[in-house]
């Protein structure tokens, strides 16, 4: 590396989901520094758990993470029914899925648009570019708005859903409101198509480097993302259930946020990994344009996470265009709607156990595991989120681009703009990493 | 006319209620056009260093570098909206109050938890005065909107303070407590249209607890269901528990 001096200090970084910096020092081509900090006030909820029922956890874990509340929410669920050996319906099974796609479908078309097409684009928010490229700000929010709405439909909210508990669902659609969704999804085509014009033209930043990718796996043909067996690029092969053998959680001092690390010493989740691993099974209309943007090999640029993420948009929304129409060819059985509340009628017995749910969300892998008591109440409670599996990776691949830019002449503003879209790639949600992870305040 | 200088702001929170402003869609545009956001971190990079005719808050307060924040943000700002339970009434971020400060840092911290200190979680009213409330978890995006407006024309704005169960007659659901299950509506500030109830589940108790909930509650569903108003406070604690700081605080004086 040149012996120059340089030093990058992002407070507050701005377009992600959370508090964080990075920090970067190099002294005379010695690279002295480079950390993402996670600097959010955490909020304890593995702590706060304790004590509460376990059919409480959902509603409480769910306002974890606004934008993965559906997420959190499937992962809660799981691990719920996982302890209270409780095996969801079929037709549950798939209301699920459909509320995990509607989920990834608006995380990621957030991501994409608001957050990382003003870098690629050249300005500092979407706010300018409602001037600009008011067309594309309209199609957005249009975009996002249809998501939130098929959610309302599906679950009463997007934001918190409402009839999505352990069990089942409090209300099922009605078929006037299937096919309320299947229109709105149908009309989603077009701005989609649109989408893949845009991203085909942006260009992302060149960068390789060759990593761990980790993602639930199947031998069945479906593209897993509620269920499925821990696996990774490497060859390995796990049981969700030893989960903790996989995130390998330790210490470090610089911001003592836990990080993970598997086969090598940091591993990546998210859009990125799951299509590395499960390329085959995307939707054909998905894989058309995978293949297009290179995905039918194994990828290791970083910054193409964004990428992936506009793969996953087309394949969930064929997929939720698929299985609504099912839906609609079998019927629903409303006899399925259930009433729990606190389980005060009894209705789902209640036993000691400890159970592990493990769903795909938006951001990669997300672990929640409780041990309950046999009254059900929550005696310890774990989450495992993919931001903080990936804090990590990201730290690796910081290491091996400042250098790279340094000898390719860059300067520190454009190093510090790499730095940040790297970071934004991922799409940390940095507000769920840091309510379990320990933190330093950076002032 | 210069547009009104608007900024958000997040503490202790989930950014839901940022993301129900999001999901407004295109309705945000024409908010948008009548506002000059200049601050809002997590879809901008853009910041600013002067005075703010309206600040946005969302999420509790919990430890002191958020207190000192808060107050600057006070010092700097006409007006000042809290939104979403987490900065209105603390919300779930309260139930940490449950337990001894210590406890539960070491439990999820172990031996790390001496790198940082927190408090115990406050609403954003117990620290600094807030003008507007805009109450629920998530916020109710049409209540947002109407409070929004009444700010930016400086005219006043009043959190219902009858119960949920009123909106909940009104849209025609069967009480829950006719299946069986506790319901917090009786003891709830209305004004989200008793939005769980009409999808089969229960009211949690996300609005905050009415002011009198002797006189104001649904008395009513209480008697018919012979259901005692300290049985459902007591559950109140999932969202409400930061109310008993005020309570503390009057013990004391
Ligand atoms: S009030 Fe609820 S939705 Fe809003 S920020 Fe807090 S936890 Fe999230
Ligand atoms: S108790 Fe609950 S379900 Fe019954 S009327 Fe009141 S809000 Fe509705
Ligand atoms: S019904 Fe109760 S818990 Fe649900 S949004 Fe309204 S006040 Fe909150």
């Amino acid at each position: 590396m040149k012996k120059i001096n340089l030093n990058v200090n992002v407070e507050y970084l701005t377009r992600v989901e959370g508090h964080g910096n990075i920090v970067v020092n190099v002294k005379e081509g010695i690279l002295e520094k480079c950390e993402l900090q996670i600097v959010e006030s955490p909020r304890f909820f593995e702590g706060m758990l304790r004590g509460r029922s376990i059919f409480e956890a959902q509603h409480i874990t769910s306002r974890i993470c606004g934008i993965c509340s559906c997420g959190h929410t499937l992962a809660s669920i799981q691990a719920a029914e996982d302890a209270l050996d409780f095996t969801p319906s079929p037709q549950t099974i798939k209301l699920r899925k459909l509320l995990l796609h509607y989920e990834m479908l608006d995380s990621h078309i957030l991501h994409i648009y608001l957050l990382v097409a003003p870098d690629l684009l050249g300005v500092k928010s979407f706010v300018p570019l409602i001037d600009t490229h008011g067309a594309v700000v309209r199609r957005a929010l249009r975009m996002k708005k249809t998501c939130n709405d098929v959610c309302d439909i599906l679950v009463g909210r997007h934001v918190h859903p409402i009839s999505a508990i352990v069990g089942g669902f409090t209300k099922l659609p009605k078929e006037k409101e299937l096919d309320e969704m299947l229109k709105y999804l149908k009309e989603l085509r077009t701005d989609m198509d649109a989408t893949i014009e845009l991203a085909k033209t942006l260009v992302f930043p060149s960068f390789e480097r060759d990593t761990e990718y980790v993602a639930l796996v199947s031998d069945d043909s479906e593209y897993p993302l509620l269920s499925g067996d821990i696996g990774s690029t490497d060859g390995v092969r796990m049981n969700k259930k030893d989960y903790k053998k996989i995130t390998n959680e330790f210490i470090v001092p610089h911001s003592s946020a836990k990080h993970t690390r598997l086969s090598r010493g940091s591993y990546a989740v998210g859009a990125l990994a799951r299509i590395n691993l499960n390329f085959n099974k995307l939707h054909p209309k998905a894989k058309e344009l995978a293949t297009l943007l290179g995905f039918n090999n194994k990828v290791t640029n970083p910054y193409l996470n964004t990428a992936a993420q506009l793969v996953e948009c087309v394949h969930c929304l064929e997929d939720s265009i698929k299985i609504i129409e099912e839906l609609k060819t079998t019927g629903i059985d409303y006899s399925e709607e259930i009433v729990v509340g606190l389980n005060e009628n009894k209705k789902i017995p209640v036993k000691a156990g400890s159970g592990v749910g493990a769903v795909e969300v938006p951001r990669g892998i997300l672990f929640h595991h409780y041990e309950i008591d046999d009254k059900g109440i929550i005696k310890n409670a774990n989450c495992i989120i993919p931001t903080g599996q990936n804090i990590n990776n990201i730290e690796c691949d910081m290491k091996k681009l400042v250098p790279e830019a340094i000898d390719k002449n860059k300067e520190e503003k454009d190093i510090t703009l790499l730095l940040e879209m790297l970071v934004r790639a991922y799409d940390p949600c940095i507000s769920c990493s840091a309510h379990f992870l320990d933190v330093k305040f950076v002032k | 006319m210069k547009k009104p200088k608007v900024a958000f702001f997040d503490f202790a929170c989930c950014e839901g209620c940022q993301l129900q402003v999001a999901n407004l869609g295109e309705d945000l545009l024409d908010i948008l056009d009548t506002i000059d956001v200049v601050e809002f971190r997590e879809v901008m990079t853009e910041k600013w260093d002067q005075g703010y005719d309206v600040a946005v808050i969302e999420g509790s307060i919990t430890n002191e570098h958020a207190i000192e924040k808060i107050k600057r943000i006070r010092e700097r700002s006409k007006i000042l909206i809290a939104y979403g339970s987490c900065a209105t009434i603390g919300g779930v971020n309260g139930m940490k109050n449950d337990f001894e400060l210590n406890e539960i840092e070491a439990h999820v911290y172990q031996e790390n938890a001496k790198h940082f200190k927190t408090v115990p979680t406050m609403a954003v009213s117990q620290v600094v005065k807030v003008d507007y409330f805009v109450n629920g978890c998530p916020i109710y995006p049409p209540e947002f909107i109407t409070v929004l407006k009444c700010a930016l024309a400086g005219l006043p704005y009043h959190v219902p303070d009858n119960v949920v169960c009123v909106e909940c007659k009104i849209n025609e659901n069967i009480c829950m407590y006719d299946k069986g299950v506790t319901c917090l509506g009786p003891v709830t500030k209305a004004g989200c249209n008793s939005w769980c109830i009409n999808n089969g589940n229960v009211c949690y108790g996300c609005r905050g607890m009415v002011s009198n909930p002797n006189e104001n509650s649904a008395k009513d569903v209480l008697s018919k269901y012979n259901i005692s108003l300290d049985l459902i406070k007591n559950k109140m604690n999932m969202y409400n528990k930061c109310r008993e700081l005020n309570k503390n605080e009057k013990d004391k004086s």
